[in-house]
């Protein structure tokens, strides 16, 4: 090939690259458009319901807009249910367990990744093993555990898995301690710091960034999560959110104006953490595979 | 120490600092290493084990438990509901699993060096963020066969006639797994984007000066560099969908008849509502060899398909 011609096709090449001629990306922007409609139709159907009056909803061609607007389903739903106590519950809840997996699996993370030791790797390897033990195949057992501590019944059931297990929390926080340079932990051995020093006050303010994607993660899990709860508690005074509104669904079967209001309740602030952490979410996800499912 | 007269004297000192150094390292690893190792042992690592045991037992929760030996397992496999329920499970996977993952491939294709990705993206992963109850409600509605919305315009529109969904029990499983498509689009969707990052523009430049098309160029340079990605979703989607519950147990109860009852739902049944605990763990015994089987199967598979840079 002359030398010549080569950067003059790359030159074309690259030119035409982003999405080929201006009339396919116009069909691919409608083709993702209408993607992304499907996608958040859902949630659009949902909010709009939870404003009609009821006999809006049985009515064949759908009325897409509320007509008038029913405010009331929102307190009616609030009321029929004791959803304010499922919020404090799902809210605390979330909250301990957020706070207090992030400190004990950065503090097991920082040994994993900075302290040698006898049976090291031995012990990280049955972290990993145990993050492929799908949690329905242990839960019978757990089920018994829980009830020998008296914890049945009670928010530690599920408080205290969450913040004191999470080998995935564990062994993303070692990936990222091990990328900090050493040299940042011996300056401070040399000045005699003990260990708990050098992990609170140099790895810990390092580990800000993939603490709060994690963080994150964590609390979406904490707070939609449905097969615990749904076996540990009982009392619906106990109950979180995703509880709360399956009862809801059991009570309300066709009422669907308030059925979507519970559900808008309960997906609101999901949303709202979404909105803000998005990109800290999504940067998360990219980087680590992780869900928060 | 200091009495020592050997010549070895002035080393004693530093070694006996190293053994305590180790020595408290040690100490420190325990300490931090602690509260998550209570934790793995008493909530994955005994139950696990406990598992396994009890479903050598018949045991209901109350008073004796006898060993049974493998009966259990054997009044397992002569039940049918244990054949519902993988049935049931393997429909939602065989749906959900590659519908999920081509569809997450094409939009993220679509996106990748697309103006407006940023905001596409938001839009398409939300559902991810979304619980499975809130999900499940939503879905009730949206699915009703009567005053459902797609079954209305698909009528009205189309002139298509849609089943009632979640109360036929051909469709209940296509359905649930149709709404774990919609679920799970935008994780899928994230996972390969970034993967496709990673696929050099120059590789499929090349290929396009050696007079390759855009199939090619996608079947024979974007397909490849993309294999290990596609391996990680799918191993990660399969054992997502074996462990599908949530979504059947709030919208149909396992139902009509038995025709959304998973594995989980074999499991949860046996478990929580006839409290035959040695029964159910059997279940969940099967249930996790089958996980470890088909993981397994897909390592050992792997390298056949799945292309490494080096």
């Amino acid at each position: 090939m002359a030398s010549t011609a080569v950067p003059v096709t790359t030159r074309r090449d690259t030119g035409r690259k982003p999405g080929g001629s201006l009339g396919q990306t116009i069909i691919l922007h409608i083709v993702l458009i209408i993607g992304a409609i499907i996608m958040v139709f859902p949630f659009i159907w949902m909010i709009l319901t939870s404003f009609k009056d009821i006999s809006q909803t049985f009515v064949i061609p759908p009325k897409w807009i509320p007509d008038p607007w029913v405010w009331e389903n929102y307190p009616n739903s609030l009321q029929a249910l004791p959803f304010g106590r499922a919020y404090f519950n799902s809210f605390y809840i979330s909250v301990i367990v957020v706070g207090v997996s992030l400190l004990t699996a950065s503090m097991a993370a920082y040994a994993f990744a900075k302290i040698t030791f006898r049976g090291r790797e031995v012990l990280f390897l049955l972290f990993l093993a145990t993050m492929m033990v799908p949690y329905q195949v242990t839960i019978i057992p757990l089920f018994l555990i829980m009830k020998q501590l008296g914890w049945v019944d009670t928010h530690l059931s599920i408080i205290v898995p969450g913040a004191l297990f999470n080998a995935f929390a564990v062994f993303m926080l070692r990936q990222f301690i091990r990328g900090i340079p050493k040299e940042m932990e011996e300056a401070a051995t040399i000045d005699g710091c003990s260990r708990w020093r050098i992990y609170w006050q140099i790895i810990l303010p390092l580990l800000v960034p993939a603490m709060s994607a994690l963080g994150i993660f964590l609390f979406l899990g904490s707070w939609n999560s449905f097969f615990y709860p749904l076996i540990f508690l009982n009392n619906p005074e106990l109950f979180t959110v995703p509880l709360m509104l399956n009862q809801f669904r059991g009570q309300y079967t066709v009422d669907w104006t308030l059925l979507m209001a519970g559900s808008a309740i309960a997906v609101i602030p999901v949303l709202i953490v979404y909105l803000i952490g998005q990109r800290k979410i999504i940067e998360g996800i990219t980087l680590t595979g992780l869900t928060g499912r | 120490m200091a009495v020592s007269t050997r010549p070895d004297v002035q080393t004693a000192p530093v070694r006996g600092r190293q053994v305590s150094r180790q020595t408290s390292d040690t100490l420190w690893a325990i300490v931090f290493i602690g509260p998550q190792l209570i934790g793995l042992l008493l909530f994955s690592l005994f139950p696990l084990l406990s598992a396994f045991y009890l479903s050598l037992t018949n045991w209901d929760g109350f008073g004796n438990r006898t060993f049974v030996g493998v009966q259990n397992f054997v009044e397992q496999f002569q039940s049918p509901d244990l054949y519902t329920a993988l049935w049931n499970t393997l429909i939602y996977t065989v749906i959900s699993v590659p519908g999920g993952l081509i569809l997450a491939l094409l939009v993220a294709m679509g996106l990748n060096n697309i103006r407006g990705k940023t905001i596409y993206r938001l839009l398409y992963f939300m559902p991810v963020v979304t619980g499975s109850v809130a999900v499940s409600v939503v879905w009730l509605y949206l699915l009703n066969g009567d005053f459902g919305i797609i079954n209305t315009y698909a009528q009205s529109w189309f002139g298509i006639t849609l089943p009632n969904w979640l109360v036929d029990d051909r469709f209940v499983m296509p359905a649930i797994a149709i709404i774990g498509i919609w679920w799970g689009l935008g994780y899928n969707m994230v996972i390969f984007l970034a993967g496709l990052q990673n696929v050099p523009a120059s590789l499929m430049e090349a290929a396009q000066i050696d007079g390759a098309n855009k199939l090619q160029v996608f079947r024979n340079v974007t397909i490849p560099l993309l294999s290990p990605t596609t391996f990680f979703l799918t191993i990660t989607a399969i054992i997502g969908s074996f462990q599908v519950f949530d979504q059947a147990y709030v919208m149909t109860g396992g139902g009509p008849g038995k025709a959304s009852y998973t594995m989980v739902f074999h499991v949860f049944k046996q478990a929580f509502i006839d409290f035959t605990f040695g029964k159910s763990s059997a279940a969940a015994v099967i249930l996790f060899a089958i996980i470890l089987a088909v993981t397994a199967f897909q390592l050992f598979a792997q390298r056949r398909w799945v292309h490494y840079e080096d």
